[in-house]
This record gives structure tokens, sequence and C-alpha cells, in this order.
């Protein structure tokens, strides 16, 4: 098993190098927590990322879509009003690095893992589900003005082969 | 001698921060591709000629280490210097890339003086 705050500590030190160093912005991590599945609707911008190997899981992060622009900005050093292709793309390659160098940090004792491409979604109502495991570790950071939540669940593989475990679904929430 | 680049990344905004960084460097800078992935950048790599690469890793269709072997293994390309840029960080990536022939390995995130002091080894 995995320490939740070895997990902890891999999320905050990824997420302030990425900020730090792509985006010229401090981060300041809040008070991490557990959660189950999100059941609850989010507004905004969520993307995620599979990890597989011995173990197998899901890393992603979600923000408000003005912090989504704001980010993106800064990444492109341009300026975003709205949510479009190039802030989808700014939010998915901001993921891939925060998670990738979660994945480096925690392969020194989990072993070797993949990285899928990232998936974000955008829109309003929505929930995600990641299938098989539902004990995420969340941690909350400050920036500048906006929130951003970083998570991870992670999960022995029931065969090395097993693919389904951690692909993340997302569904509309009936209103 | 321009240096013509080929940026290999299935992310826009990497090859747009990537083409930002080119034009900083003290390098006399030609002409600039892009491709989405590996199979794209072999297929440009047909009709154009280029000085340098810089590849990702993880990409679909063809990644970047598979590129990097096609690009060794071609009399044509197999000198053409090719830097890896990516988020694998372990050590067997590092190694793979260098035993396949990479000219450098640098890991995202990135400082804009990373890529430049990679460059200034090369030309």
């Amino acid at each position: 098993m995995i320490d939740q705050s070895i997990i902890v500590k891999s999320i905050c030190a990824a997420t302030e190098e990425v900020f730090t160093t792509m985006l010229g912005m401090e981060v300041k991590a809040g008070a991490p927590y557990q959660a189950k599945n999100r059941t609850d609707p989010i507004d905004g911008v969520v993307s995620l990322i599979g990890l597989a190997g011995a173990w197998v899981g899901t890393g992603s992060i979600s923000c408000s879509a003005p912090f989504a622009c704001q980010l993106s900005g800064r990444l492109l050093m341009s300026e975003f009003q709205n949510v479009d292709e190039e802030v989808l793309d700014a939010i998915a390659e901001i993921t891939n690095m925060i998670i990738g160098n979660f994945k480096t940090s925690i392969e020194e004792r989990l072993g070797p893992m993949g990285l899928s491409i990232p998936t974000v979604v955008f829109g309003r109502n929505f929930s995600t589900r990641s299938i098989g495991t539902d004990d995420w570790v969340v941690v909350p950071f400050e920036c500048e003005g906006g929130c951003l939540e970083v998570r991870a669940c992670l999960a022995p593989a029931r065969t090395p082969q097993h693919v389904r475990h951690g692909f993340v679904q997302a569904t509309p929430v009936s209103t | 001698m321009a240096v013509d680049v080929l940026i290999v990344d299935d992310s826009a905004a990497i090859r747009k921060i990537l083409q930002r960084v080119l034009k900083q460097a003290e390098v006399p800078l030609g002409k600039i591709f892009e491709a989405g992935d590996g199979m794209e950048a072999l297929e440009m790599l047909k009709s154009e000629s280029v000085n340098l690469i810089l590849s990702d890793i993880n990409m679909p269709n063809m990644d970047g280490l598979q590129l990097l072997g096609h690009v060794k293994a071609d009399s044509r390309l197999a000198r053409v210097p090719v830097i890896m840029i990516t988020t694998e960080g372990g050590q067997a990536k590092v190694m793979e890339a260098v035993q396949l022939g990479a000219a450098g390995y640098v890991r995202k995130p990135f400082t804009a003086d990373q890529i430049k002091e990679k460059l200034v080894g090369l030309y």
C-alpha cells in the first residue's frame, strides 16, 4: 500500500513545480482530504489522465472556467475570455505535466506506470466517476484569487493487463 | 547556416511555447515545422529537411521514442539531432532515449533556459 501522505506530498511538489516553472505563479496548498467518487454536479473544467501499471488509477485537475482561462493565458502569454480549443489544450498540458511528475515521483514506490493522453471536459452540471475505485486524495490549491483541485485515486491492479480500472466516465446530471 | 526545426508534440500549447523559446534562443533560426505525433512527423520528413527535431514522448499513433528509432535508422535523417522534451522523467525512459540516440532530454515543466542550454551545444 502507499501512504496517503506520500500521495499528497507528491501532488503538492508536482503542482508547485509546474506553476512556478511554466506559469510563473505561486500556489498555496490547502488542507488535503479524502473523497469518494464525485456525485455533486460540477461547473467548469475537469481534466483527467489514466495511470496504468502494477497500480492503476486516475489523476485529475479541476477549476472554474475563468480560472482555466487565466491559467491558459499565463502558459501561452495570451488572453482568453472564454474556454475554447486553445484553453482546453493548455489545461490538458498542465494536467499532463502535473500528473506526469506525480507519476514519476510515486513510481519509486509503486513501480513503472504508463500515462494516458489527457481528456478535458468543459461544461455545466456534470459529474465524473472512476470505475473500480472511489477513494480519491484531493489537494485544493489557491492561486492569485483562483482555486484548483488536484485529485488522484490509485489501487493495485487486479491483473497486470486490467484496463477498465480507473477508466473515467463523464455523465450528465439530471435536474 | 539557418537551423530548420521540427517540433513534434500532440499539445498545440507546447508547440506554441517551444516556438517562442526557439525565437528567443541564440540560434540562427530558419523554418519551423510542426507535427502532432510521430507518424505525422515522419510523413513531414519525407518532403522537408530539418537540422533539429524537438519531440515529446507520449503521443498518440506513434510515440517519440518510436519516432527517434525511425529517424536514427534512416541514413538521410540519422545525423539530425533529436531532443526529447517530455513529462516522462523516469531514469528508464531517459536511458532508452539515450540508447536510441537522443541528443538531449528535457523534462517538462521546463524553463526557456533549459531548452536554450541544449541548443548551445549543438550549434
